[in-house]
């Protein structure tokens, strides 16, 4: 068995909104494990957006513990967790987040600039090197408004894979893109997975699912099923089923 | 994340928008070649009074007549009589190493007159000392001597002024006769020209004579004027002032309940005087200045609050990647410290510029100041941290969850 990099444990998030308590989370307890690829389902409403938060210590819990790397988040202030997703977490968001105008190369940049212990030129060589392994090299200086939406988000996750993460977080990583495109970013997923990384994928998309390993369900703020996926389908296999692209 | 990577990104994020960093720093450029400009006029007329107030003559001290009776008949000073050549000569006798040259001084009004040309003018009958008391230089001629001046020699020196006036055609008026008030007096010598005054007086229409000779063939009094003196330094005034009044007094036979009934002027308290005036004026002008320099700051503030707002996802993201709310704090502060510092850098080129140019065109006296560069750049600094603070502090103490949900 590989090592356990993520584990929660009765894990309870509370939002007080006025008079009211909100139990978003209403203790949620599993575990992951290195190499791992979890997809995380769920309605809106499920506390699948305050589960993410947590994980990617942006947020802390009201009780229950969570073990990041054996790290236990919950007693960490805003410094330390800024620390903790800089060296450990890789974000991959709906909408990219890339900053506008600026290179592709410099957006992949961009968590190594808060590491004190990089030099510039190492910089620069992480990144290229991320940019390489999204299969982006030659868009290395284009700046997002010149990249397709795919190749945006392959940006986007160059950048959350150049800091060697242990783990990569991505929430709704396809939900802005076309079929075909999103099968695209999933095989590069599976072909990171293969590689080693340890994936979330937080989605609502049941075919996205089924890419992963195993999947989670939420529901009303609580783990409704934690299945291991037996027909995982390969995305590279279903892009070659789909109708060719039209050219232009 | 280094000093050299925080102005990086700083500047890439200014360039980003490039028309509204120039307008913002426009505020702190037009501050600062403001306060430049001010304070190397200022320092330019102040330095330039000074010199031309030591050069009516070198530490100066002036021993003017005062009544000293309440009840009596007021009069000019000029005309009254209490100081009496006794009185230069009780100076003379101290001896004293603080102090240079005496003179007595005594003046009449009246028409110079030769041939044709006449002019009127200043007759002033000094010793051989005022000369080198008021700075006086001979352009052609010699200086009467001290025989001249216990001959009651009608001998004379024309000042620029009055021999353009009598003699229009250019002829050396050295060894001619002219007339003042029907006395003849022989023109031994001209003064080199000495200028307008920093008042606006013509220190060259003057006639000097011994004073022996004045008082007797036109004032017909025995009294003087004023006397003239001078301290051998600046250092040396105060103490050379000290002593002429305590030779006055006892020379006036004063005791030490009465009044002086002279009054004894330095020029350095002139030059107190004026200097003070001029900084009071320097003062208020900078203070003007300052305030469109604090009207630019507040337009960095302003900017910067804009900026942080409209960059929100910008620090969500950085925030998510693992930037600390210290380095957000440092980006946004070094941005506004760039704008200012920038603001700065051509402010001051351009208020030296403005300054340069004014002397040229204008012909104003214009100092420039290495302080007042070093101020300006310190006073930037300042701004840009003071203003540039709150903003970069919003920035980072936003929430990231919050900051990367913002549309």
């Amino acid at each position: 068995m590989m090592a356990k990099i993520l584990e929660i444990e009765n894990l309870k998030r509370e939002f007080i909104v006025g008079d009211e308590t909100v139990r978003a989370l209403q203790g949620i307890s599993f575990s992951v494990h290195s190499g791992e690829f979890i997809t995380i389902m769920g309605s809106s409403g499920s506390g699948k957006t305050t589960l993410l938060n947590i994980i990617g210590c942006l947020d802390t819990p009201t009780s229950g513990t969570y073990l990041l790397d054996n790290v236990n988040i919950r007693q960490l202030n805003r410094n330390a967790l800024a620390e903790l997703r800089n060296k450990k977490i890789g974000f991959v968001f709906q909408s990219y987040n890339l900053l506008p105008r600026t290179t592709a190369i410099e957006n992949v940049e961009l968590p190594l600039f808060y590491d004190r212990n990089i030099s510039s030129k190492v910089r620069k060589e992480k990144a290229f090197e991320a940019l390489k392994a999204v299969n982006l090299e030659n868009r290395a200086f284009h700046s997002p408004s010149q990249l397709s939406g795919g190749q945006q988000q392959r940006v986007a996750i160059a950048r959350a894979l150049v800091n060697e993460p242990v783990l990569i977080l991505a929430d709704e990583a396809t939900g802005n893109l076309d079929t075909r495109t999103s099968y695209e970013i999933m095989a590069l997923m599976q072909e990171l997975n293969k590689r080693g990384r340890t994936i979330i994928f937080v989605t609502h998309e049941p075919d996205i699912a089924t890419f992963s390993q195993r999947t989670i369900l939420l529901r009303d703020g609580k783990i409704q099923s934690d299945q291991v996926n037996c027909n995982m389908q390969s995305a590279l296999e279903l892009i070659a089923g789909l109708p060719k692209a039209d050219k232009i | 994340m280094n000093i050299l990577s925080l102005i990086m990104i700083a500047l890439k994020a200014l360039k980003k928008n490039k028309m509204r960093t120039f307008l913002t720093m426009l505020g702190i450029i037009i501050g600062v070649a403001a306060v430049i400009t001010v304070m190397a006029i200022g320092e330019g007329s102040k330095e330039s009074i000074k010199s031309n107030l030591s050069g009516m003559g070198s530490n100066m001290i002036n021993v003017m007549p005062v009544m000293n009776e309440p009840g009596s008949v007021r009069m000019l000073g000029s005309n009254m009589q209490t100081i009496r050549q006794e009185d230069v000569e009780a100076i003379k006798k101290l001896n004293s190493p603080n102090i240079k040259g005496i003179s007595p001084v005594v003046s009449a009004n009246g028409q110079a007159i030769n041939g044709v040309n006449n002019w009127p003018t200043n007759i002033i009958g000094v010793s051989t000392d005022y000369l080198e008391i008021r700075r006086l230089n001979l352009k052609d001629g010699i200086i009467f001597s001290d025989a001249d001046i216990k001959s009651f020699a009608k001998v004379c020196l024309l000042g620029n002024t009055v021999v353009k006036n009598l003699f229009p055609d250019g002829e050396n008026p050295v060894g001619k006769t002219i007339r003042f008030n029907r006395i003849p007096f022989q023109v031994i010598g001209i003064l080199a020209s000495k200028g307008q005054s920093s008042f606006g007086q013509d220190q060259d229409d003057i006639i000097l004579a011994p004073y022996s000779t004045v008082q007797k063939r036109i004032t017909a009094t025995h009294y003087l004027q004023s006397i003239y003196a001078s301290a051998t330094s600046e250092a040396t005034s105060d103490a050379a002032t000290e002593e002429i009044k305590n030779a006055m007094r006892e020379s006036h036979h004063l005791s030490a309940t009465e009044d002086d009934d002279f009054d004894v002027r330095t020029q350095t308290e002139l030059l107190t005087t004026i200097n003070s005036t001029s900084s009071l004026l320097t003062i208020l002008l900078t203070i003007v200045a300052g305030i469109s320099l604090l009207i630019g700051g507040i337009g960095i503030m302003n900017i910067m609050y804009v900026s942080v707002t409209e960059r929100t996802k910008e620090i969500g993201l950085r925030m998510s990647i693992g930037a600390k709310g210290k380095d957000i704090l440092l980006q946004f502060l070094t941005e506004a410290i760039i704008i200012s510092i920038g603001g700065g850098i051509i402010g001051v080129v351009l208020g030296v510029t403005a300054s340069k140019v004014i002397a040229l065109i204008l012909g104003w006296p214009v100092l420039i100041s290495e302080i007042s560069i070093v101020l300006s750049f310190l006073v930037c600094g300042l701004t840009g941290i003071f203003f540039g603070y709150y903003p970069a502090q919003k920035a980072s103490r936003l929430d990231p969850i919050e900051a990367l949900r913002y549309e």
